[in-house]
């Protein structure tokens, strides 16, 4: 398309409306309509070209009117999501599709059944902030490009229907002493911080120009934000494991591919003191005690080059203290205490004549690692027949099973073993429970104590993601305060043969720039600058 | 030093009540003129909400040596701090636009929200390992802040609604005017009663079946609207209940949040009746005069620079700083709790209104009615999804 000659001598692009120089409108309205000053009456793509596809399709993402919905569309699926609990949010052993029906009832049941138990990872959820990414980079290089062009371009000289013809206008008989005139404007509006630039006869006075790239400058922050937070997809960028780790126990981290090892060497738990007077209402009040911190000590081990089967070699790298808000950190990685459990951990027994109750000997049983025989010393043993760690008596086949590994219920099956008794003897011991099969048992397992332990529960995060979503925060920060808490303000300053013409305009706040143009006018002893936008309504 | 604190609180209440009152008075002076904008009235109604904000802060420190950290850790600690943020809101955007009616309106909204605040339990709590760090009460205040700033936005939009929606005669659009008014005018209920109730130590105890499963005893403050779902009245001679919770409401103690929600419904309709009675028109309608000398358009502009002020703040404190404080505690910068959400909805909320007022020329009337739809949704995250949805953050 071709290019449009403005009468200034300036070349417009095809599509301008109001010419980047001078700012004669190209496109002629009429005569007595204030201008339309939004992206300075640039030749935007969106609003040249309609006819094919490529072109409709530009239009339609770069339209805020369609932003807007998008936002507004994303803003309701958000919160529909909180009307009951995400998936996430529920027990984890828990059918889902029962859980929210017996939970919610029908709306529950709907609800799961239209995936909204899952919302912020579904595909349209998904789509929706891709739809979102594509608009704002579309819109923005829409205007952006253009109104950088115009605003590079303008120059100081306007033409009189462009400065007539703005928001904030006034004219003012001409003063005797021109260049003494020009000087003391000049003046006062770097006075008040305005760039002042003259050409003959004319001034254009500008401030902020730069608070006009905000939207453009926090748009890219989003896109880059927006990009990170989807690079997470990309195997390798993110890693998120949960570990339990028991008291003394030394395990790879997970995620590290076995270079580093942790050994939890112990377990702290602290809960506030009831008696601690400024917290004894609120604690009172509770009813219960209140965990003041819980940390799990820590040795990192890095290994040597692994060969495949050999035990690694370890070397120690550092002792820490995990607590909550204070996760490991090392090479990427960080290290999260999340949970804690409570497991029993050993069980000791004693032997003992059945009748007269006297010991024959103790022993203690490792319930993560049992072992076979437990020799008491003079030709006194005890035989582990069976274990099982989390008991429960199996109805269907008749016989005693475990549910898991973990050793919340404990149970055995000994076989008790004296000079008296070669053959040996059967017992059934588990919490509150000592049968003895047969009925005819001359000895017996008599509980004696159990140790607890802790079991950490850590999660290991490494995200690759994190200095991209966080540059991109940081420059979206940037660019609103940027756009927001600044703004672009002209004041132009015209001398012909009869008046002085004051026109101002700004891209927002008018409140600002109308008290900068009064005071302006007052000291200069011009006529006020009106609002012809107000004058407008008052007819 | 805890004693000092709350009658540092106590104080600022006081003061910001006289502020509101001399606001009034500036706003009634005869010269149509003056009366907008500052004039001695009103430089003594903004120089009062500095020394009740200055108070208050008293309050805030004082708390925070006795407690042992910063007291925005639990609900009645972080509302009266979002009030405290709005009276800071309020005297920045005065400092810019003096305009007095923003103080008639501000500072009772504000007062409502550290009545309101005080309706929760005010013993100093020791925090649990979740909320000992750095970063919670850098979020918190930085969020509470752009609450606080975008809230004048409301305040600014509610007197251009009152002031322009044309009052002669009823129409959907005074209808939803009254409806705001009315739920002030029930947070003042609720307030009310419950120091009423609270005055008398009404109690009335339920045995009823909680939310674990388990059989607990239930203590009403209030009388027993709705009873809790097949609860069992053991106080005698205590009034209610007239029917009971449904079942299906989940959370800790619903039916007596329930209970006080319609206690709170009933006591405003209760107010809003009798001020009906007493002007014989609408609320709307009988304010409406008191705002003939406003310039409206400084209003609408006012209420979107709030905006403009506020919006970055929030993005930093509820946003930003949050995510950062998630990833150190949490293990994720986001994940999708109620909390959070809440917070980015409000975000996309000011988000889409910047783009209708800026790019659409969404001015005057239609700015001003987002601007109280986006209180709605501030004090939703604040009150609602604390005490409704439970997540993460529930503090109470
Ligand atoms: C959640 C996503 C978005 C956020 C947080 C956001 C933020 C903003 C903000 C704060 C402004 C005002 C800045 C200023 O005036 O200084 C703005 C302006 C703008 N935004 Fe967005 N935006 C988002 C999405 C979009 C989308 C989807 C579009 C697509 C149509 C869009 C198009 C625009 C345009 C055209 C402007 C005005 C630019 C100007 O005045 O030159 N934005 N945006």
């Amino acid at each position: 398309m071709d290019k449009i000659k403005c009468e200034c001598g300036h070349l417009n692009p095809y599509g301008t409306i109001l010419c980047e120089s001078c700012g004669k409108p190209i496109q002629e309205e009429a005569d007595h309509q204030l201008l339309n000053m939004r992206y300075e009456g640039t030749a935007r793509r969106s609003q040249t070209y309609n006819t094919n596809f490529v072109d409709k399709t530009w239009n339609f993402f770069s339209s805020v009117k369609v932003g807007v919905w998008l936002i507004v569309i994303t803003l309701i699926a958000s919160a529909i999501g909180t009307i009951f609990p995400q998936q996430m949010y529920i027990p984890q052993n828990v059918n889902p599709a029962a859980h929210y029906e017996n939970e919610y009832g029908v709306l529950g049941e709907i609800y799961y059944l239209l995936g909204f138990h899952n919302l912020y990872s579904s595909w349209w959820f998904v789509l929706l902030l891709g739809l979102i990414g594509v608009s704002i980079t579309v819109a923005s290089i829409d205007r952006g490009i253009p109104l950088y062009r115009s605003l590079k371009n303008q120059r100081v000289t306007k033409h009189e229907n462009f400065l007539k013809r703005q928001r904030m206008f006034g004219t003012t008989k001409r003063p005797e002493d021109e260049e003494q005139f020009i000087e003391e404007a000049i003046f006062r509006l770097k006075e008040k911080r305005y760039k002042v630039r003259r050409e003959g006869n004319n001034i254009l006075a500008e401030k902020g120009r730069f608070s006009r790239w905000g939207p453009y400058v926090n748009h890219v922050g989003l896109i880059i934000f927006l990009l990170g937070a989807m690079l997470r997809i990309v195997p390798g960028m993110y890693i998120d494991e949960d570990m339990w780790v028991r008291e003394g126990e030394t395990k790879a981290v997970k995620g590290t591919d076995r270079e580093y090892y942790l050994k939890h060497e112990q377990f702290v738990l602290e809960t506030y003191d009831p008696k601690e007077e400024r917290y004894s209402d609120a604690l009172n009040r509770v009813g219960g005690t209140v965990v003041k911190n819980y940390q799990s000590d820590v040795v990192l081990y890095k290994a040597d080059k692994k060969l495949p089967g050999a035990k690694p070699e370890l070397t120690e790298v550092k002792e820490y203290p995990i607590q909550v808000n204070r996760p490991l950190q090392f090479d990427g990685f960080s290290v999260y205490q999340v949970d804690y459990r409570q497991e029993m951990s050993e069980m000791s027994f004693q032997l003992q004549n059945k009748e007269t109750e006297d010991a024959i000997g103790e022993f203690t049983v490792d319930l993560q690692n049992p072992k076979n025989e437990y020799d008491l010393g003079d030709g006194n043993k005890v035989i582990l027949r069976n274990y099982y760690p989390d008991f429960y008596f199996d109805k269907e086949r008749n016989q005693p099973a475990t549910r898991t590994n973990v050793p919340n219920n404990p149970a055995f099956i000994f076989n008790m073993i004296t000079p008296e008794t070669p053959d040996g003897e059967i017992a059934f011991i588990g919490i509150r429970q000592n049968l003895d099969p047969s009925g005819e048992n001359q000895y017996k397992i008599a509980f004696n104590g159990v140790d607890t332990e802790f079991i950490t529960g850590l999660t290991v995060n490494r995200d690759y993601t994190l200095p991209i979503i966080f540059v991109g925060g940081i420059i979206f920060m940037i660019g609103v305060v940027q756009g927001l808490y600044w703004n672009h303000r002209r004041i132009w300053l015209k001398l012909n043969e009869e008046e002085v013409w004051v026109a101002a305009h700004t891209n927002k706040n008018w409140h600002g720039i109308k008290r900068e143009v009064d005071d302006v006018t007052s000291k200069l002893q011009l006529n006020p600058a009106i609002d012809q936008q107000e004058k407008k309504k008052e007819r | 030093m805890a004693e000092l604190s709350s009658s540092l609180l106590y104080a600022a209440f006081i003061i910001y009540f006289i502020a509101t009152a001399v606001f009034a008075v500036a706003l009634t002076v005869k010269k149509s003129d003056e009366a907008t904008t500052m004039n001695k009235w009103g430089r003594w109604g903004y120089i009062l909400s500095i020394i009740g904000f200055i108070s208050q802060l008293g309050y805030f420190i004082t708390r925070w040596i006795a407690s042992g950290h910063a007291p925005v850790s639990n609900l009645f600690e972080f509302t009266t701090f979002f009030g405290m943020m709005m009276v800071l809101g309020f005297i920045v955007i005065y400092a810019i636009y003096r305009l007095n009616v923003l103080g008639v309106f501000a500072m009772p909204v504000a007062l409502l929200v550290i009545a309101y605040a005080s309706m929760f339990p005010r013993e100093i709590e020791p925090l649990i390992p979740a909320l000992q760090s750095n970063w919670l009460k850098i979020h918190v205040t930085t969020a509470a802040l752009g609450e606080g700033i975008l809230a004048i936005s409301f305040v600014a939009g509610l007197i251009y609604l009152i002031a322009t929606i044309n009052q002669s005669k009823g129409s959907k659009k005074t209808g939803w005017l009254e409806f705001v008014l009315y739920t002030l005018l029930s947070t003042l209920g609720f307030i009310l009663v419950s120091l009423y109730f609270g005055l008398t130590d009404y109690q009335a105890t339920f045995n009823w079946i909680n939310e674990n499963e388990t059989e607990a005893e239930l203590v009403y403050e209030l009388p027993a609207i709705a009873g809790p779902h097949e609860g069992e009245l053991l106080t005698e001679d205590k009034f209610g209940p007239l029917f009971e919770a449904p079942s299906w409401m989940e959370g800790i103690d619903a039916p007596k949040k329930l209970n006080t929600f319609i206690w709170s419904l009933l006591s405003g309709g209760m107010l809003y009746g009798l001020l009906r009675l007493l002007l014989r028109k609408r609320l709307g309608a009988a304010l409406q005069p008191l705002l003939k000398n406003i310039n409206t358009e400084l209003v609408d502009e006012i209420s979107y620079r709030s905006v403009a002020i506020g919006f970055p703040v929030f993005t930093l404190g509820a946003l930003v700083f949050a995510m950062i404080w998630a990833q150190e505690a949490w293990t994720r910068f986001w994940g999708w709790d109620p909390k959070e959400v809440w917070a980015l909805i409000t975000f996309l909320f000011y988000a889409a209104y910047l783009h209708l007022r800026l790019t659409r020329d969404w001015h005057g009337e239609r700015s001003a009615w987002l601007c109280v739809l986006g209180f709605v949704i501030i004090m939703f995250n604040l009150i609602a999804v604390n005490l409704v949805i439970a997540g993460l953050h529930s503090y109470a």
